[in-house]
Order: structure tokens, then sequence, then C-alpha cells
């Protein structure tokens, strides 16, 4: 799967135009990862997942600076997110299957928060921007 | 059989009154076709389905849209016998139009994005976490006479 200029295009107009919230953006698909899809909290059984967590609001930060910086350097995925792929592969050993359930995630967040900025030309683009980013992170794990 | 909790059941046909099946169908068929382009495999005799726009302005797909989230209240009113109540169309999605349920399961994530995308903050982590397992379950009754 390739990402055309025109997919580029859209990608990074949705992180501009989150631009500063995307910190929540990433906390909001964190959340709803949990809800709807239970056994994903079995990656985090040192956390507090209750409502407004802390820990969650951190991770959210964390994963959405790790996708603007991916849209930052959107030629280059495997590069910009060699170190992170390297850590899931070697210790955090996610189950690939759970990036497409936070990749859906985070497009319902975008939906809620921002429906406008869904046509779905964008949402094409942005769906393959983050299986990219999924099978990228998943790419050294045999 | 599937068990929906009452505050499950309350999410689900909250959401489904503020629905309009006619405009939120072609739009989530719409999208399958976009963001999915391969599931425009199955609807070769649609007509112009060479872009988004010309997707998106597509009657027959606008039509089948409407059809299949009729479908989907038929669904809600019988959340008790989903696959008594899919069991025919189970068959035809099989033996003659032989759809991948995978298929199923795709537009079930799309229409939660087209939901979220019409009812914003309303459409709660909780609203999400009941209609994701409506959509899958679903899916699954839609794939339970496969052979």
């Amino acid at each position: 799967m390739v990402l055309s200029a025109a997919d580029k295009t859209n990608v990074k107009g949705v992180f501009s135009k989150i631009g500063g919230q995307a910190d929540e953006y990433g906390a909001d698909a964190l959340e709803r990862m949990f809800a709807t899809y239970p056994a994903t909290k079995t990656y985090f059984p040192h956390f507090d997942l209750g409502k407004g967590s802390a820990q969650v609001k951190g991770h959210g930060k964390k994963v959405a600076g790790a996708l603007v910086e991916a849209v930052n350097h959107i030629d280059d995925l495997a590069g910009a997110l060699s170190k992170l792929s390297d850590l899931h592969a070697q210790k955090l050993r996610v189950d690939p299957v759970n990036f497409k359930l936070l990749g859906q995630c985070f497009l319902v967040a975008v939906a809620t928060r921002n429906p406008g900025l869904l046509t779905p030309e964008v949402h094409a683009s942005l769906d393959k921007f983050l299986c990219a980013v999924g099978t990228v992170l998943t790419a050294k794990y045999r | 059989m599937v068990h929906w909790s009452a505050e499950e059941k309350q999410l689900i046909t909250s959401v489904w009154a503020k629905v309009s099946v006619e405009e939120c169908g072609a739009e989530a068929l719409a999208r399958l076709l976009i963001v999915y382009p391969w599931t425009q495999r199955f609807f070769s005799d649609f007509g112009n389905l060479s872009s988004p726009t010309a997707i998106i302005g597509n009657p027959k797909v606008r039509a089948h849209g409407k059809k299949v989230l009729t479908s989907f209240g038929e669904a809600i009113k019988n959340l008790d016998n989903l696959k008594g109540t899919y069991s025919r169309l189970s068959e035809l999605h099989c033996d003659k139009l032989h759809v991948d349920p995978e298929n199923f399961r795709l537009l079930g994530d799309i229409l939660v994005i087209v939901l979220a995308s019409h009812l914003g903050r309303d459409f709660t982590p909780v609203c999400q976490s009941a209609w994701q397992k409506l959509v899958g379950v679903v899916a699954h009754a839609l794939a339970h006479k496969y052979h």
C-alpha cells in the first residue's frame, strides 16, 4: 500500500487542522479503544484506565506525538518510526491486530470532534496512513 | 445468543432515533467503496464508480445504501434474535452474492465512523462500544449461514 501525493496532502491537512489538540485526540482514541475493545487493556495492567486518567492522557500525548512526527516525515515513515518500531518488536510486542483497532478509534475521534474535516477522500487517506503506521511498527516483529 | 445490557440497548436505540437511514446508508456505502476500493468488485453493474464524486452521487449507491441500513433497523428491533433475522440474507450473501464476510466488518466500521460524524461528541466512548458490538454481531449473523 502506497501513499499517493494526494493522500499525503490530505493527511498533512488533517494534522495541521488538529494542531495543538493532537494530544486530546490521542487520549480520546485510547479511551475509546479501551471502552470498545476491552482486550486492549491487557497491555496496560500498570495503568489506571478510569475516566480522566492522567496516565491515559499522558499516553495519548505520546501516541499523538508519534503520529505528528510520522506526518512530518511522511515520505519516510520507516525511518521516522524506526526507533518505535524496534521498541514494539523487542519490548512491547503488541499484537498487530491492535493497531487496526486504535486506528479505527482515532478515525472515530476525528469524526466526532471535527466531522467536516473527514470527507470521504480524507477518510480514505487517513485510514491508509494509519494502516501504514501500523505496518511500520510491526515490520520488525519477525 | 448475544447478551445486551439495558444500557447497550438504550444507547443503540437512542442513536438510531437520530439517524436518517437514507442519508447515513448512502454515506456509509459510498465511503466503503471509496475507502476500500476493492469492495467495488461487487457492484460492477452500478455504473460510474470512477471517482469519489461519482460514487457519492451515484443513485444506485444511494439506493443500495438505504436498503442496507434499513435492514439494520430490522436488526435493532430484533436484538435478541439476530441470527434468525439475518438467516435468509446470510444464505443470499453466500450462495448468490458470494461476498466475503470480511466486507461486513469493513462496512460496520465505516458505519460507526458515519454515525460518529453525525452525532459528534454525543457519540461517546460507551456509545461507540455498543455500536461496534452491534456491527460486529450483525456481521457475524450475516456470515452464520456460510458454507
